[in-house]
């Protein structure tokens, strides 16, 4: 079998480690900035950065409506920070008319933790990662206030002010951490996603999620 | 849910990584100057990744002359309160103490800026000392390294801010890729007379002639005016652009806001480039950089 193409959504944001960690892991990792693009792969990557630029790159080059489509239509999707506010269905302390993709059903507070001054690194342990915690990387991160019945939580914060706070989340095709995997030189995140996107397309709905990019089935629904 | 409970669970703040990092998340965008809140949420709606507070845009620091120092505490708070991007926040090159002032008050980076009057005529800021992240200038590699020992987490090029006049960023984008890519090219004996030459320390000289990049994120910053200006930048290497007086004195910040955003990210693409420049207004006044006296220019300051 080939290598998944996955692609990460390159508007704005740490996207060169995504794409150098997914190489790793043997997928055949693409930018994504296009719809023409997006309709090619079969998994998506929305990296770290400013979730208000990419909402407007997105908004304004017509790549939020395909976004969505593609993602309610189950294109399987990692989203980390900047990529988890881009994911939930509701995002707090966002500017006003803030756009999302949407998809996950959470509620994320943008820059939960704090300022730059507040970022921090600790362990997280996350299900369906083996061999010990994750090292964790927060960067004025997000956390996760609320969860739908579809959403599994993967991982808290322990320990320090913001003990027990949810950081990593799974539903379905989705996944989505507060945190940057990409930064750290830890494979297993990514790893995990890569294997969801395997398994994805060989139960052949990887392509319809890439499928539902092109055209304008499915259209996702904004609560 | 049923964690355990570890208060001695190790977390920390103000490491390399979430310095560094944090300037990976800012990659791809642009970092505007404003002086007032509502530049900020014009910058913020337009799509900046961040905002640099300060009292006067470098156009009018040219202009009024005088001693530029940080900004009132008032003025960046009103920043800070306004947007939900970064806020970044310029001290003065050595002044340590309106650093430490900055931090207090939360500020998410500073810039040791030569855009401001020196402080000190020898010694930089000791970066490493802060928990809140620098970003520095540097007009080529040697300084750029100088910087990163100190502790700066975030490098871009000096240009000459508020003429409007991008040859001089051209410049120093092309000295540090010119530099790095020299660096590569030496053998082991070579990179210790390299050190000397470029009076930066050997560890860090070596590591960019092994990976073929600076260990910090590069922007570039200094007379950018134009959709065009940034993404030749980005065309020459940069990883996102600061754009100073280049907004808020052309004739339609929002507009030309937004479309420096939008060519930033589609840099490579001269469709997208042409078609966001198109009906901007009025960009700002330039000024000849061969016209400004010795003392006003800026990339001088700092070594």
């Amino acid at each position: 079998m080939t290598a998944p193409v996955i692609g990460v959504l390159a508007l704005q944001g740490d996207v060169r480690e995504h794409l150098a960690v997914l190489r790793d892991q043997g997928a055949q990792a693409v930018t994504v900035r296009r719809p023409e693009e997006l309709a090619a792969v079969d998994g998506l990557v929305v990296p770290g950065g400013e979730s208000t630029t990419m909402a407007n790159l997105a908004s304004r080059f017509g790549l939020l409506q395909p976004l969505r489509e593609a993602v309610a239509g189950g294109l399987p999707t990692y989203g980390s920070c900047a990529g988890m506010i881009m994911l939930a269905d509701t995002v707090l302390d966002a500017p006003a008319g803030q756009q999302t993709i949407g998809g996950l059903d959470v509620t994320v507070r943008r820059n939960a933790f704090g300022r730059q001054v507040d970022s921090f690194e600790t362990e997280v342990e996350v299900a369906g990662v083996p061999g010990g915690p994750v090292h964790a990387v927060f960067i004025r991160a997000p956390w996760v206030e609320e969860v739908g019945p579809g959403v599994e939580v993967l991982g808290r914060v322990v320990g320090g002010a913001a003990d027990g706070k949810i950081v990593a989340v799974r539903q379905g095709h989705l996944v989505a951490t507060s945190f940057h995997p990409e930064l750290t030189g830890d494979p297993r995140v990514h790893a995990m996603f890569v294997e969801l996107v395997r398994a994805a397309r060989a139960r052949g709905l990887g392509s319809d999620g890439a499928t539902a990019g092109a055209d304008s089935e499915g259209r996702a629904s904004r609560e | 849910m049923s964690q355990q409970h570890s208060e001695s669970s190790d977390t920390t703040t103000g490491t390399v990584r979430v310095k560094r990092g944090m300037a990976e998340q800012l990659k791809g965008g642009v970092i505007m100057d404003v002086v007032n809140p509502e530049q900020a949420k014009i910058a913020e709606d337009a799509g900046a990744v961040a905002v640099m507070a300060l009292e006067r845009v470098p156009a009018d620091i040219r202009a009024q002359g005088g001693i530029a120092r940080m900004s009132d505490p008032d003025m960046v708070q009103g920043i800070i309160d306004a947007v939900s991007i970064p806020v970044m926040a310029k001290a003065r090159i050595g002044h340590f103490v309106e650093a430490q002032v900055l931090q207090a008050l939360g500020v998410d980076y500073i810039d040791e800026s030569e855009v401001l009057t020196p402080a000190d005529e020898a010694h930089h800021i000791v970066k490493t000392d802060f928990t809140v992240p620098f970003v520095c200038g540097a007009t080529d590699l040697g300084e750029a390294l100088r910087r990163i020992s100190e502790g700066a987490a975030m490098i871009r090029s000096k240009g000459e801010a508020g003429t409007g006049n991008v040859v001089e960023a051209t410049r120093h984008m092309r000295a540090l890729r010119a530099g790095i890519k020299r660096l590569t090219t030496l053998d082991d004996t070579e990179l210790f007379v390299a050190a000397k030459e470029l009076r930066a320390p050997h560890d860090l000289v070596v590591e960019v002639a092994r990976t073929g990049k600076l260990p910090v994120v590069l922007f570039t910053a200094g007379g950018l005016a134009t959709p065009a200006d940034a993404a030749m930048m980005m065309q020459l290497g940069a990883e996102g652009v600061f754009v100073g007086s280049g907004i808020f004195k052309s004739g339609d910040p929002a507009q030309r806001a937004a479309a420096i955003v939008q060519a930033t990210t589609f840099f490579d693409d001269p469709a997208v480039i042409a078609k966001v420049s198109r009906g901007l207004g009025e960009p700002m006044v330039g000024i000849n950089v061969d016209t400004l006296p010795e003392s006003q220019r800026y990339a001088t300051r700092g070594w």
